[in-house]
Parts: structure tokens; C-alpha cells; sequence
């Protein structure tokens, strides 16, 4: 088989996964379009493995073991974002902007701003998870009124 | 100990005096009396020591390195250089300086500053001692300025008043600017002259066997000529001197009598043959001290405060000294500087007593109030013998002082003057008829002035005009440009004495102050005497008064004295009759020139428009260009980062994706360029 | 795409015609290729999420037939176990989480899209520029020589045993942290002083 066909698909899908991160706003869809760029680097390592003839299937081992990172990373991520969701009220990225440049000189301010807008959107989390996650949420709910 | 010893140690004295007053001054303000008037006493004691065992004989030099300066042929030293001027000038000193303090130890008795201004009298005394007996021109140069940073502190010793500090700055200034060529000609003097002694360059100059001549006399002698015209206020440089009466009245004496405008007449003396060698000099010399002698003779006449009247005739007097020193006779110079010390700081510290009596500067108020002569006898008799002694009648000293001068003058107008030491050029016979006429000139308003002042502080009736015509008067008579002073002594001494100004509470003026006033009209009426002695010092020239100018000066002192008394009795007569006329005898002598001499002939206003003006709009325009032109590069350089900044700050949205875009665009550039170089090398 | 496809197709007519019909091996890569392609651009531009889920599965499972055309079979199975079995759930459970809204939602993309679009397209251009120029020539030779797949999981396994197995266990510890971090992060903060608050959260 030409090697070219899944080097192309690899690039192609790549870029497709790049498109996704850089333009999507969901963060769970920048997440699929993470696993879309791995796949990718996937198909390479699995072709070039199987190009080379590698007695240690370097390739393969390595691909697997990509799989594994990318499910841990998947699962970390997914933690993050619903933290962030939780906290936020939204998963939007490009909302996510703390780090900005304000244009106020002093950034204490923006902070104690960020702070400020946790509790209430804290809030509405909870009432949304309350059938779910009933026990993680009441002392978190407590802690947060106190 | 030896002489040179005992010599070292009267500029010691004061100084050390001077410092542990400053020193212990606040702490224990006990000791400030002793600590003033002791170092002083003794350095004068030391000085007529000094001055006994010369005698008058050759010169006594020691000398001890100071400081090398690179070329070892002119090292810095601690040199003294005894002669008969030097001893001479150095009793003088010392009396006045001790008789200042002892003044004014009542004269400033409640003054909170006394402490700190004994201490700089002691200190301007010592820095005149160093001039007085140093040898080296640069340990000369450093007596000399310290004596100009005193003389700055002690005018603006009432720094209360705007008037003080505005003369002190003025002081400073002025003789600071006399002083750059002052240290320029030295410097210029001594490269070429080989030596920073006074006596080796005098020596060199004078001997015929070295037959060393400067090569650039007229320079150097108009360099150091016009740092002593700032230092004894010669025409240019004059106008600092009746300004400076806003300092306290025995200062006015040290500073007119002793020290400061004394150090200028002295020094050219000292170095009188660096001048004769430029006929040229000894001219502008001769120019200078009679524009100076005649001017400030009539400004004198014109003068409302009694102690701008006394200023005006110290610069008139310095410039007969001057007069003296153009016809190369510093014989006469020097002897007519020890007699107006003398009569000079007596009239300054008797006008202290008569202002303290009347509570006012003003003449004309004086003269309305009358009767100071009953209440303060003392300083009428010592004043008045000061006074006859300044305007040089016979049997008072200033008549043989000015005499010497006039004499000395007719010697080199008629050309059979004999130079003082080999190797001079002749006295130039112009210069001598310059010195000739205006000394005679001035010998006449001389005594117009002294009668004049004699005759309304002393003679004056009781009041007869209301007070408000007085004000009327001084607006008058003094113009704008002289700064108006306070009457001081509501400063000196505060208390209920002059709160009620003009009437009998006055306090007695304290005993020293009567004591220190006999004391100087001891020398006022006799140190003329000394004539036949004094050659013996000085260079050997005859002081004797010639018959034809002792005559002719005498008849036109008399006529002035007589003409201000008569012009006076037709004044004060129409006082009498109109309040609104005044029985100063000046107004009608002068008459149109009263308004110009009045104001010192507007020189202040010439230097306001020439210079003061152009420098402040210089500095003006320094600082418009400093403020328009060099910050707004100063502000752009600022300004530039920071509209960067707000650039790249506005980037920093906080977006992830953009700055992942951005870094992605980055590298796919950096990526492409790659691959292009390394494809065209291949295909290279 | 087409005619780097039909490019290839003439290389491989010209040079390559032999064991186990290769033509036909790459015809079915480049369909299932296509495929995967479409799944993913549907997954990176779907205005629906969980429809973008969806769209994963497909491009996942393609590319996990990708792996069998490669004859990597073990790795397939992996993709298909690991990526559809539990990513994809766990991601639809993450937009469930998060509420994401059932049906279009217009904001699905942010307002850097053609930015981005511009950023992949050319990144797509060049890489694809090189990578053909480079492996214009080469091929794969899938025939085994030596009895079964070189992606069997016989063959896997002992290489993973026995050339891997001290990355392997280093991936455990890496996936046992990777857990106890999620649980960390899900949990809500301050669970330290869970009595008290579980008391005052009952006052309340």
C-alpha cells in the first residue's frame, strides 16, 4: 500500500482536529477535537510501524500507549471542564478570560471580580445537580453559604 | 617667641574663636561674650606685638610648604610676610575688629542671633589677618573669599527683611564676580612671574639685576584690578557697598573700616610694582578711583539714610586710596587706609549710637526731631571730631592722610615723582593730574557731605512739620531703586525702647559702646601726627604735606563746609516758614543732579537693564527650552513604551484559542520557511 | 485529495501489482478514509453537540478500520474498546454534565472561525505539500511474511511484555493518577470539614 494514503488521511484529520480546537467554543468539543489530532498521530505511528517492519513494534506500543494517555487525558479534562462549568456556569472557552489584560493598572481587582461571580453561578450548578450528586453537593452548598 | 610665631598666631586666634563659638554658641550662650571679644583682644594685642618688634626694619619671612601643585617651581606655602604695611594694616585691623566686638556686645545684647554673628566677625577678622600677613598669593586668595562668604552672612545677618537679603546676595555676587578675573590674574601672575610669593615676585619685578619683566603687565593688572574694585568697591563694582548697610551698623564698621573693601586697597599696595610696570593699568586706575571719588562724593551729599551717606564716602575715600596706589605711592595709600579705618569705624559705630537714639536711619526725620546731641553727647563729640577728620581739616588726622595723597599726586603730575623701588616705570603725568583735580574736587564735597551730615543729625530743630509730610519726604527723596531699609535697631534691640520712637524713654547707650567711641577718637584726631614716623615703615617717601596742596585742599574743604552751612541756614530758615520744603542742604546744592545722585546715579538701574535683565531673560528662555524642547524627548521616550505597551496589552485578550492561533500561525510560518530554505538548498 | 489519490492510484498501478490485490486494500483506505474525513469535519462543525458526539463515534470507528487496513487488528480493537466504548461515553456524559443544550445551538463556534479556518487550511497545505513530496515513492508491504499479522495480538503482546513492560507500568501509575486527579477535581472543594457543613447544610 502507498504510504502517502495514510500519511494524507493523518495531515487531513489532524487538520480537521485543528480547526475544531481552534474554533469551536464548547470546551467538550475542543476536547472531541483533541482525540481527532490524536487519532491522527495515531494513524501515523501505526503506519510508519508497519512500513518500517519494526521487531519491537515500537510503533504499535506506542500507539497504545497514546490511547491510554488520551483516555486519562479525556477523563482529567472532563473533570476540569465540569469544575469550570460548575464554577462558571458555562464551558465556554472563550469566556474563560481571567488572564486578560485588563485595562485597569492594578490586577487585584479582577480577582476578587472573578471571585465575586462564583458564588451565584455556584449556586445555579447546584440546583441543577441536586438530583444527581445530592451528596457532595450539600456540604459544598453549606460550605459555601457559611 | 619669635615675631613670625607670635604672627601665625593672630590670624589663629579669631579663627579658633570663631569656631568654638559656633560651637558652643546654643549650648552655653555664657561664654560667647569671652569667646567673641577675648580671641579678638588678644590677636590685636599679638598684632601691636608683632608690629613694635619689626619696627618698621627689612621684612621677616618664614614660610612652610603647604601644598605642591604639579611644577616645582611653585609650591603652595604657608607664608608670612612681615613689613611695615603688613603690621601696620594688622594693628589697624585688629584695633577696629576689637572695638567691634566690644561695640557690639551692647550694640546686639539682645539679638537671639548673637552668638552665630560674633563668631563670623571673629572669623571675617581672621580671614583679614590672613590676608593682611600672608605671603602666598593663594593662602591670600583663601583669607580673601572666606572674607566675602562672611561678609555675605553678616550683611544678611537680619534675613527677616527682604532688603538684607536681597544686599547680602548683592554683595556676594558682585565681589564674586570681581573675584573670577581676581583668581584668573593671579594664577596669570604667577606663571609668569615664577612664584606664588608676593615678596619673590615683587622682589623679581623690582630688582635691576634679574631684569625679569612680565610679558602681559596691563593683563594681569587689569585681571587683579578688577577683583580688588569688587573687593573695595571701585566704580564698576561699587554698588554692593551702600547696599550692604542692611546689615548691622558695627559690620557696616568692620566691613568699611578694617576688613573687607580694605583688603583690595591693601593688596595692590602689597603688589604695587606688578602695576607700575603697565602705565596703562596705573591710567585706568587713576580713572576708575576719581569717577569713583567724585560720584559717590555727590551721592553722599544726595543721601537720605545716614548710613548709605557713610557708605558713599567709604567708597569715595577707597578711591583716594586708589588715587594714591595709581600714582604709585603706597606710602600715602596705606597711611590714608590706617587714618579712615580709624575715623571711618568710629563714624559707623557713632551712627550706630545716633540711630539707636533717634530710631531712625532717615536724615531729614533726624534733622526734624533735633536733639540728639543733648541725649547721646558722646557719640556728638566723637562724630564730630570723625567727621572734621574726614573732611580733612588741619589739625585732624585725616588732613596728613590726604594730604600724602594730594602730595603724591602733584609729585607725579609735575613729573619729578620718584618711583618708590628701582625698576618701575614713571607714574604717568596724566594720571597724576587725573588724581590731582579730582581729589580736589572731592576734598570739597567731602566736607560738603560731612557738614551736611553734621548739620542736620545735630543741628537740627525741634519738629515743626506733622509726620506726614516726613513720609511725603522720604517717598520723595528716595527713589525706587534704593532698596528701603528698616531702621535696624528696632531689630537689635527689641524691646519697648522704639515702640515709642522719638520720645525720652530711650535707654542710655550702653558704656562700652561710649568707651569703644573714645577709644577711636583717640587715633581720629591724632594718628596724622605719625607722619614723620610713617616712611620709616612704608617704602621711605615723604608724607609731609606740601605747602601748595595742603592750602588749596584745605581753602576748598573749607568752602564746601562753609557753602553746605550757609545753603543750610537758607534751608532751614524755609523749612521754617513751609513745612513742605526740608532743611537738607543737599537738594539745593546740587540741585537738578540731587534726583540722579540720589539714586546713585541709576547704575543700579543700568545693571538691571544691561545685565540682570538679558540673564533672566536667558534663564527664561534656558528654561522654556528645557521644558518645551528637551522634555518633550524626555516625555516621548516615555511615552513611546507605553502607547507599546497598550498595544501588546490589548492583545492580551485572554482568549486561548486566539493566542493558540497566533502560536499556530507562528510555527506553520517558521515551518514553511524551513522547508523552503531546505528544498532550494536541495535543488541547489 | 482526488487526484492525489488518482497520482498514487497510477504510481501504484505502474510500479506495485502483486500479493493480496493491494489496489483493492487502498481503494477500500481511501473510501474508509473519506468517511473518516467527513465524520470528523461534521464533528469539528456540527451546530448540534451531542449530533458532534455522534459524529466522534463515526470518525473513530473509522479510523479504527484505518488500523485494520493496516493490519494493526490489535491496536483496531483497542480503538474501538477504548475510544467509541469509553471516551465517547464519558464525553457524552461531560455535555450531559455541563447541560448542554439538545438541538442547534448557533454559538457552537466561536468568533475566531474563519481565523481558525485560515490557521488548518494552510497548516493542511503544507504539511500535505510535504508529506507527499516526501513519501511519493515508498509503499507499505502488508504481506506478511512470517504467518500471522505483524498487528495479531500475539504479536503485540509480546511486544509490549516484553520490550515495553517498563513504559507499560509507568502508563498504569500515569492512569492511577489520571484518576485519583479526576475524582480530586470532581469532588466539590473543602470536603476536609465535611461533618460541619453536612450539619449546617441540614440546619439549612
Amino acid at each position: 500500500m502507498h504510504l502517502a494514503y495514510p500519511a494524507v488521511l493523518a495531515v487531513l484529520l489532524f487538520c480537521v482536529g485543528l480547526y475544531g480546537v481552534l474554533a469551536r467554543r464548547n470546551a467538550i468539543l475542543v476536547l472531541m477535537a483533541v482525540e481527532l489530532m490524536l487519532n491522527a498521530v495515531n494513524i501515523n505511528l501505526v503506519a510508519f510501524d508497519v512500513w518500517l517492519r519494526d521487531t519491537l513494534h515500537a510503533g504499535q506500543a506506542l500507539t497504545l500507549f497514546t490511547i491510554a494517555i488520551a483516555a486519562a487525558e479525556i477523563g482529567i479534562g472532563l473533570a476540569i471542564v465540569l469544575l469550570v462549568h460548575r464554577n462558571r456556569g458555562s464551558s465556554d472557552i472563550d469566556r474563560l478570560r481571567d488572564l486578560r489584560e485588563s485595562d485597569s493598572p492594578s490586577g487585584g481587582d479582577s480577582g476578587g471580580g472573578s471571585r465575586a461571580e462564583k458564588s451565584p453561578a455556584s449556586a445555579t450548578d447546584n440546583d441543577a445537580e441536586s438530583g444527581s450528586d445530592q451528596q457532595v453537593q450539600g456540604p459544598a452548598a453549606g460550605r459555601r453559604h457559611a | 617667641m619669635s615675631t613670625t610665631t607670635l604672627a601665625a598666631l593672630v590670624p589663629v586666634l579669631p579663627a579658633l574663636g570663631a569656631l568654638t563659638g559656633l560651637l558652643l554658641g546654643r549650648r552655653a550662650p555664657g561664654f560667647v561674650r569671652p569667646l567673641a571679644v577675648l580671641p579678638t583682644l588678644a590677636a590685636a594685642v599679638l598684632a601691636v606685638v608683632v608690629a613694635a618688634r619689626q619696627g618698621g626694619g627689612p621684612a621677616l619671612r618664614a614660610a612652610t610648604e603647604l601644598a605642591p601643585t604639579g611644577n616645582d617651581a611653585l609650591p603652595l606655602q604657608l607664608a608670612l610676610n612681615l613689613d611695615g604695611f603688613a603690621v601696620l594694616v594688622a594693628v589697624l585691623v585688629g584695633v577696629v575688629a576689637t572695638c567691634v566686638q566690644v561695640y557690639s556686645t551692647g550694640y546686639l545684647r539682645d539679638d537671639p542671633r548673637y552668638a552665630s554673628y560674633a563668631a563670623l566677625v571673629s572669623l571675617f577678622t581672621a580671614a583679614m589677618f590672613l590676608v593682611v600677613y600672608s605671603d602666598d598669593l593663594i593662602v591670600l586668595l583663601v583669607g580673601w573669599e572666606v572674607m566675602g562668604i562672611c561678609s555675605y552672612f553678616l550683611v544678611g545677618h537680619y534675613w527677616e527683611t527682604p532688603a538684607a537679603r536681597a544686599a547680602s546676595l548683592k554683595a556676594f555676587l558682585v565681589t564674586k564676580l570681581g573675584d573670577v578675573p581676581f583668581l584668573i590674574g593671579i594664577l596669570a601672575l604667577a606663571s609668569e612671574a615664577g612664584s606664588f610669593r608676593i615678596s619673590t615676585v615683587v622682589t623679581r619685578l623690582t630688582s635691576s639685576l634679574s631684569g625679569h619683566e612680565l610679558t602681559h603687565p596691563t593683563v594681569i593688572a587689569l585681571l587683579l584690578l578688577a577683583g580688588v574694585a569688587g573687593k573695595s568697591a571701585l566704580l564698576p563694582l561699587h554698588s554692593w557697598l551702600p547696599d550692604a548697610m542692611a546689615g548691622p551698623t558695627p559690620v557696616s564698621a568692620l566691613i568699611h573700616a578694617a576688613t573687607m573693601v580694605a583688603a583690595g586697597v591693601y593688596f595692590v599696595a602689597r603688589l604695587l610694582p606688578v602695576f607700575t610696570a603697565s602705565a596703562a593699568a596705573l591710567v585706568v586706575l587713576a580713572v576708575l578711583a576719581a569717577l569713583t571719588m567724585t560720584g559717590s562724593a555727590l551721592a553722599a551729599l544726595a543721601q537720605d539714610d545716614i548710613k548709605r551717606v557713610l557708605a558713599y564716602s567709604t567708597i569715595s575715600q577707597l578711591a583716594y586710596m586708589a588715587a594714591a596706589l595709581a600714582v604709585a605711592d603706597r606710602g600715602a595709600a596705606v597711611f590714608h587706609l590706617l587714618v579712615h579705618g580709624a575715623f571711618k569705624a568710629l563714624l559707623f559705630l557713632a551712627a550706630g549710637v545716633v540711630i539707636h537714639a533717634a530710631g531712625t536711619n532717615s536724615l531729614t526725620v533726624m534733622a526734624r526731631t533735633g536733639g540728639i546731641a543733648r541725649r547721646v553727647p558722646d557719640a556728638y563729640w566723637t562724630m564730630t571730631i570723625a567727621l572734621l577728620a574726614l573732611a580733612a581739616i588741619p589739625p585732624f588726622s585725616g588732613f596728613f592722610s590726604k594730604e600724602a595723597v594730594l602730595a603724591a599726586a602733584e609729585h607725579a603730575a609735575f613729573g619729578d615723582a620718584h618711583p618708590p623701588f628701582a625698576g618701575a616705570h614713571a607714574v604717568p603725568a596724566g594720571a597724576g593730574w587725573i588724581v590731582l583735580v579730582a581729589g580736589l574736587v572731592t576734598a570739597l564735597l567731602t566736607a560738603a557731605y560731612a557738614a551736611r551730615l553734621w548739620l542736620l543729625a545735630f543741628r537740627g530743630g525741634p519738629a515743626v512739620a506733622p509726620l506726614a509730610v516726613t513720609g511725603e519726604k522720604a517717598a520723595e527723596h528716595v527713589p525706587e531703586q534704593v532698596p528701603q531699609q528698616a531702621p535696624e535697631t528696632e531689630l537689635a534691640t527689641p524691646g519697648p525702647v522704639h515702640r515709642h520712637a522719638g520720645h525720652d524713654e530711650h535707654r542710655p547707650a550702653p558704656a562700652v559702646m561710649n568707651l569703644v567711641l573714645w577709644t577711636l577718637a583717640l587715633p581720629s584726631l591724632a594718628l596724622g601726627i605719625a607722619f614723620p614716623v610713617l616712611p620709616h615703615w612704608f617704602d621711605g617717601a615723604s608724607l609731609t604735606p606740601t605747602p601748595a596742596t595742603s592750602v588749596l585742599a584745605t581753602g576748598v574743604a573749607l568752602v564746601g563746609g562753609l557753602l553746605t552751612y550757609a545753603t543750610w541756614r537758607h534751608s532751614s530758615a524755609l523749612a521754617a516758614l513751609h513745612p513742605e520744603h526740608d532743611a537738607d542742604p543737599g537738594v539745593l546744592l546740587l540741585g537738578p543732579l540731587h534726583r540722579h545722585a540720589a539714586a546713585g546715579f541709576h547704575l543700579d538701574a543700568l545693571y538691571r537693564a544691561v545685565v540682570v535683565r538679558p540673564v533672566q531673560g536667558a534663564a527664561g528662555l534656558v528654561r522654556f527650552l528645557d521644558s518645551a524642547v528637551v522634555d518633550t524627548y524626555v516625555a516621548a521616550a516615555g511615552r513611546a513604551p507605553r502607547l507599546l505597551g497598550a498595544a501588546v496589552r490589548r492583545a492580551q485578550t485572554g482568549n486561548v484559542q486566539t493566542y493558540l492561533g497566533a502560536l499556530l500561525t507562528g510555527s506553520l510560518a517558521l515551518a514553511v520557511i524551513a522547508v523552503v530554505a531546505m528544498t532550494g538548498n536541495g535543488g541547489a | 485529495m482526488n487526484a492525489l489519490a488518482h497520482s498514487a492510484a497510477t504510481h501504484a498501478a505502474a510500479d506495485h501489482h502483486g500479493f493480496l490485490s493491494p489496489s483493492g486494500v487502498e481503494i477500500v483506505f481511501v473510501l474508509v478514509g473519506l468517511v473518516t474525513l467527513g465524520a470528523a469535519l461534521a464533528t469539528v462543525t456540527t451546530k448540534q453537540l451531542v449530533h458532534a458526539a455522534l459524529w466522534l463515534v463515526v470518525a473513530l470507528g473509522g479510523v479504527a478500520v484505518e488500523y485494520l487496513l493496516l493490519t494493526a487488528e490489535f491496536i483496531a480493537w483497542v480503538q474501538v474498546l477504548i475510544y467509541v466504548g469509553s471516551v465517547v461515553v464519558l464525553i457524552l456524559f461531560g455535555l450531559m454534565l455541563t447541560r448542554a443544550p439538545i438541538g442547534r445551538s448557533p454559538d457552537a463556534d466561536s468568533g475566531n472561525r474563519w481565523a481558525a479556518l485560515a490557521v488548518s487550511v494552510a497548516a493542511a497545505a503544507t504539511l500535505v505539500t510535504v508529506v507527499v513530496d516526501a513519501f511519493r515513492a515508498t509503499w507499505i508491504d502488508l504481506a506478511d511474511p512470517a504467518g500471522p499479522g505483524s498487528g495479531s495480538s500475539e504479536v503485540t503482546g509480546t511486544a509490549l511484555f516484553r520490550h515495553w513492560v517498563l513504559p507499560f507500568e509507568a502508563l498504569s501509575v500515569l492512569l492511577l493518577a489520571a484518576l485519583v486527579g479526576a475524582i480530586v477535581l470532581s469532588r466539590r472543594d473543602g470536603d476536609r470539614d465535611l461533618p460541619p457543613a453536612r450539619t449546617r447544610a441540614g440546619e439549612r
